[in-house]
């Protein structure tokens, strides 16, 4: 039997290729594999692209045997999730209204990961246009969580993180606008981040919420974030609100240490609402790194009770704007037998777009509109100063910031899709991170008595995410258990 | 904050541009009703004062020099849309011909 590569780490992947101790097909192959074993009960994937993934290895192969540096990223197999525009294959956000469409353009993160050598292996599942938080608002297919069959990956980016979880691919590209990478990887059993806002070009990353989403990786361990962060993160003249901020080899400052740190724990956050046994996994973190040399304070965010109410104003208002330029004419969906350009346009939208996305427009459209702007959309904006003014006064005091990434483990289908607030409410942990633009990751601190994954998410200052990786090894290789693999074989 | 009724509903998709069945009004005079309620509880908080935040980047006026960039052929930009006459984006006539 071959050997199954798609269990290494991209970094491992990375050194026997350069030891010359296997090939880029090799390794597509063996990922290719195990997405014809165990894709038909996970359903991460929406496209595979294996011809595309074969003959991109091939050329790393080719360009390996010359001699030649094929890139950071050489051979590794990457999933994209269906937000991010590819020229490869048809990106549709999973929505009906963009069935069939090809972009004429890569995004800019998908291209300087293909420039830095990366196999793409297709494209992921996701909540129709990243609106959701379990998946379950695909119009394509369930995707399952690879630890439990009967229960959800979490969302938007679902099917990323059941890949990575699954073995189905090295690392996954998501998006996150109020926890849409955290939260699935905590839910998933691997690692998210969701970079400072401004790290990572939007370009070619089918908008939601504009001044909210950000790119960002799923990995297997903290070496492997580091490495896909280096190619991802840089300014790019494509979007304007990149940040013209030099990038560090994330890759070197991993070994730190967390010595003198000081960890901050933020009260708000440690309630009767958190179930006890994640409660009690995010202190057992909290007492490893206490172990390795790092102190840990009480700080508080007093403006956490009104964030998902700050959230869901803001992002349905820029939602309401960004989705309004599907209306049928340039590409996607267009209704038939429309009696005139009003009428394709609405019927356009109401044939095209999901219920969740809908229910979303309605809110967003309803906060900016004349009468309620006001009450709704300038109040929030300035919640939203006193949340990020929350988080300046707290790293005054600490270097990074401790919390469950998610109020539960992962949850059965169905069981939050009944009411839409109760949905809203699982990224009570994460949105808070998206709406002061901070950085935020999620790594898995340990499984349930049920064997669900728990994450710990781990916040620091804008642009310190270096600061956070250095946390986060310290943390992997001193935490003393093995997540083990999720029981799909 | 006033409670959401079937006609504001009506309106709010009106300005949004869908057109929603009976069934689905009702649900969302009911839905967006709750998810409104719940936003009340900002009014909870004196922002007397406050700058608004738009965008956590201290950014304005990002400019470029203003030279000719590569942009998508005609073809590449006409080869998605639903209607088109090989120039034009076609859709439904918009102006009476008289």
């Amino acid at each position: 039997m071959e050997k199954q590569y798609c269990r290494l780490t991209a970094h491992e992947i990375r050194d026997a290729l350069r030891a010359g101790d296997v090939t880029a097909e090799a390794v597509a192959r063996s990922y290719l594999d195990r997405i014809a074993r165990v894709d038909d009960r996970v359903r991460a994937y929406v496209d595979v692209w294996r011809d595309y993934a074969l003959e991109r290895a091939g050329k790393i192969d080719a360009r390996l045997a010359k001699g030649e540096d094929p890139g950071a990223l050489a051979g590794i197999p990457i999933a994209l999730k269906d937000v991010l525009c590819t020229t490869v294959g048809r990106t549709e956000c999973c929505s009906k209204i963009l069935k069939g469409y090809r972009s004429p353009y890569d995004a800019t993160a998908v291209r300087t990961m293909r420039e830095a050598g990366a196999v793409f292996l297709g494209k992921t599942n996701m909540d129709e246009f990243a609106m959701g938080s379990s998946t379950e608002n695909s119009t394509v297919q369930m995707t399952r969580n690879p630890w439990n069959l009967a229960c959800v990956p979490g969302g938007s980016s679902g099917g990323a993180a059941a890949a990575v979880a699954a073995d189905e691919a090295a690392i996954a590209i998501g998006s996150d606008t109020g926890g849409s990478v955290r939260q699935p990887a905590a839910l998933c059993g691997c690692l998210g981040l969701k970079p400072t806002y401004g790290r990572v070009s939007r370009y070619g990353l089918v908008a939601f919420a504009s001044s909210l989403d950000q790119i960002g990786p799923f990995t297997k361990d903290v070496e492997d974030m580091a490495l896909i962060m280096n190619v991802l993160f840089g300014k790019d003249p494509m979007d304007a609100t990149s940040a013209d901020l030099e990038v560090p080899d994330f890759t070197r400052c991993l070994d730190a240490g967390v010595s003198g740190l000081t960890v901050g724990l933020p009260k708000e956050y440690f309630t009767e609402a958190l179930n006890a046994e994640m409660r009690s996994k995010v202190e057992g973190a909290v007492a490893v790194l206490e172990k390795l040399g790092a102190k840990a304070i009480e700080v508080s965010l007093p403006h956490t009770p009104y964030a998902i109410a700050v959230y869901y104003i803001i992002c349905t208002a820029e939602a309401s704007a960004n989705l309004a330029r599907f209306d049928g004419v340039r590409y996607g969906y267009r209704a038939s037998n429309v009696a005139d350009v009003k009428d394709m346009y609405h019927r356009t939208k109401s044939e095209g777009f999901g219920p969740e996305v809908q229910r979303r427009i309605m809110l967003g459209t309803y906060v900016l509109s004349s009468g309620y702007y006001d009450a709704y959309y300038l109040k929030a904006q300035k919640v939203r100063a006193l949340i990020r003014r929350d988080f300046e006064a707290a790293f005054e005091r600490c270097d990074v910031i401790l919390t469950p990434t998610s109020p539960t483990p992962a949850f059965k289908f169905g069981e939050k899709t009944a009411d839409p607030l109760e949905m809203y409410l699982s990224d009570i942990y994460t949105i808070s991170v998206n709406l002061a633009g901070i950085p935020g990751l999620s790594i898995p601190c340990g499984l349930t008595a049920r064997g669900l994954p728990v994450g710990l998410q781990i916040l620091a200052k804008p642009f310190a995410e270096e600061t956070l990786l250095r946390a986060a090894y310290a943390y992997e290789h001193s935490r003393g258990f093995d997540m083990g693999r999720p029981p799909l074989d | 904050m006033a409670k959401i009724t079937k006609e504001d509903v009506e309106h709010v998709a009106d300005l949004a541009q869908l057109t929603l069945d009976e069934a689905t009004k009702e649900r969302l005079v009911r839905e967006l009703g709750d998810i409104l309620a719940y936003m009340d509880k900002l009014n909870e908080l004196n922002t007397d004062g406050i700058e608004p935040v738009m965008h956590v980047l201290p950014l304005t006026n990002v400019f470029r020099e203003d030279v000719l960039g590569e942009s998508l052929e005609r073809e590449v930009a006409l080869a998605n849309a639903p209607k088109t006459d090989d120039v034009y984006f076609l859709v439904p006539q918009i102006l009476d011909t008289e």
